[in-house]
């Protein structure tokens, strides 16, 4: 597209998708009585957010949702227990890199570690794109982040991203695309990508891109109708802003209580006990997150008084973590395991928080009252601090026990 | 537009979680959401809102979570703008689109306090305290923008939009 930052554009997305807000989607879909949506099958619609139905609410929703997918003809219909939508978007193929993907959720940035153009909308703006096929866009402009060197042991994406949010600060990169560059991107999965790309959002980010590589395009050889042209910067485009990150330099780190910039090395916050510690979510509830989380836990134990819920980000994780023994792991170590989805990250259900306690937690926000009670604090961490802190009861340096070999 | 209502003032970085809270998201009742209006950052809001408010912040307001019940939980207590230094992208797409006016005001956070009347000129670009003789700026609302809102929100304007198609 020849438009420049600054510019709005009527956009006409690849993939629109949404989760339990379908409720509102289709109540404002209704609302605007055209009938039919523009194009069903660049629909996607999940149920993760609370799953299975915590309420007779929520199961009512979800009744209402299964019924308007039918009655509408949506194919791409994932329902209770196949996992999170940012996750299924790419690992059942549906996001494509060079795609205009819109998602009535704040994460819809993830689907940026395939190389597309991904950007959150909310759920009234998702019926107008069902009714209309397009909506309106500013061209944002680019914060080009360029990562290099190689992460030390027991430092992961989620680090890098923390690191991020320390430089950024919770509206660092608002209304800005974040694109990814530089050596390291060689050493990050796709797995690796999405943390990156899904924490951008914590930084205010419209979209975060890292351009498609060898690493992800192997993934789509053939892949038609689509050109599979991915989304990445002019040769001679121009930034707002370039940020140098040597990742070698990057320690374990936590971001604490309150807001995602009070974040410092572990090292810092050290010793301060827990109550419960939470791996899963569209940020790190992945495979690679699980195997290493079981490499610390193994022949482990979770400490008294603390619990640990690990819930896998899709039903595809849950069974290749079954088939690798990791679930066993987990579970001899005192681990509960919750069914695919979200979990308890959003305070709605599965662990949710009692007044003055404290939980270090994979996940993306640590908002005050975010995973339940106002009193209690949310530490975030990478899955394998929180697998170390769990074993101690008390934040802890993955360092001191994740095995050389991961 | 010129509208009067009473200053709610709030600070940076004030969250979608803190304006509608997870837990009481499985009920929609623009009521009950109303009725946790704020919660996180202020106790008293909720119970002490009057119709035709206006909620004054600084950077970033509305971050967080793209749900809509943070709009519809404001409009529905009464709010009548928010004024803020900058907001989050979505929660800013989620009030137009619902008809809450979102006005950015690069000084407004840095005059008002709570409990200021204060008076809305949309057309002179300022918001007035008649009583403290303060007047802060405020940016014009861009056309794209402003089309949507003068409709009451996306569902009206677009509804504008194919009955001018079907005219034609």
């Amino acid at each position: 597209m020849d438009a420049k930052a600054g510019q709005i554009v009527e956009a006409a997305p690849d993939l629109a998708f949404s989760h339990e807000n379908t409720f509102l989607v289709g109540k404002s879909f209704l609302e605007l009585g055209v009938g039919r949506i523009w194009d069903p099958s660049k629909v996607v619609v999940v149920l993760d957010h609370r799953t299975p139905a915590n309420t007779i609410q929520t199961a009512a929703a979800h009744a209402k949702i299964r019924q308007l997918v039918k009655e509408l003809g949506i194919e791409k219909f994932f329902d209770v227990g196949e996992g999170i939508c940012h996750q299924l978007l790419i690992e059942r193929g549906l996001a494509k890199p060079g795609q205009l993907i819109l998602g009535a959720d704040s994460h819809t940035t993830t689907a940026g570690a395939i190389g597309a153009f991904a950007t959150g909308i909310g759920a009234t703006e998702m019926a107008g794109v069902w009714a209309m096929g397009s909506l309106w866009l500013k061209i944002p402009e680019t914060i080009l982040v360029s990562l290099n060197g190689h992460l030390a042991h027991g430092c992961f994406p989620k680090d890098v991203s923390l690191h991020l949010a320390s430089v950024l600060g919770p509206s660092g990169a608002e209304y800005r695309c974040v694109e990814f560059t530089g050596g390291h991107l060689i050493d990050t999965t796709i797995s690796g990508r999405m943390v990156l790309c899904n924490m951008a959002a914590e930084m205010g980010a419209k979209a975060a891109v890292v351009p498609a590589d060898s690493t992800v395009l192997v993934r789509y050889v053939g892949c038609e109708p689509h050109p599979c042209d991915p989304v990445q910067s002019d040769p001679n485009a121009s930034f707002e802003k370039k940020l140098d990150v040597n990742v070698s330099e990057i320690p374990p780190m936590v971001s604490g209580p309150h807001q995602i910039d009070k974040v410092g090395s572990v090292e810092k916050f050290k010793g301060i006990s827990i109550d419960q510690a939470f791996i899963g979510t569209c940020t790190n509830g992945r495979l690679e997150d699980l195997v290493v989380a079981s490499s610390i836990l193994k022949g482990r134990k979770v400490a008294n008084g603390c619990r640990l819920i690990v819930v896998p980000a899709s039903r595809t994780v849950l069974e290749e973590a079954i088939g690798m023994g990791l679930i066993q792991t987990i579970l001899s170590a005192g681990g509960t395991i919750l069914p695919p989805g979200c979990g308890p990250c959003l305070g709605a259900h599965e662990g949710v928080l009692a007044p003055g306690e404290i939980c270090i937690s994979s996940s993306n926000r640590n908002f005050r009252g975010r995973m339940g009670s106002d009193e209690a604090e949310i530490y975030l961490a990478s899955p394998a601090t929180v697998a170390a802190s769990a074993i101690k009861g008390e934040i802890s340096d993955p360092r001191e026990v994740l095995p050389n070999e991961v | 537009m010129r509208s009067e209502g009473r200053v709610w003032r709030f600070g940076d970085d004030v969250n979608t979680d803190l304006i509608i809270p997870g837990r009481y998201l499985d009920n929609y009742d623009p009521a009950h959401l109303a009725s946790h209006a704020m919660e996180g950052v202020s106790k008293e809001f909720a119970k002490n809102v009057r119709k035709g408010d206006v909620v004054v912040a600084c950077r970033n307001f509305g971050c967080g979570s793209s749900r809509e019940q943070a709009v519809i939980a404001l409009k529905h207590a009464g709010v009548s703008a928010v004024v803020a230094k900058s907001f989050a992208r979505i929660f800013y797409r989620n009030a137009i689109n619902l008809g809450l006016p979102v006005i950015i005001s690069p000084d407004g956070c840095d005059l008002f306090i709570d409990g200021d009347i204060v008076i809305i000129d949309m057309s002179e670009g300022v918001m007035i305290s008649e009583s403290r003789k303060v007047t802060a700026q405020m940016d014009q609302i861009p056309d794209h923008v402003r089309k949507i809102l003068d409709a009451g929100g996306l569902v009206p304007y677009i509804k504008g939009v194919i009955a001018d198609r079907a005219k034609r």
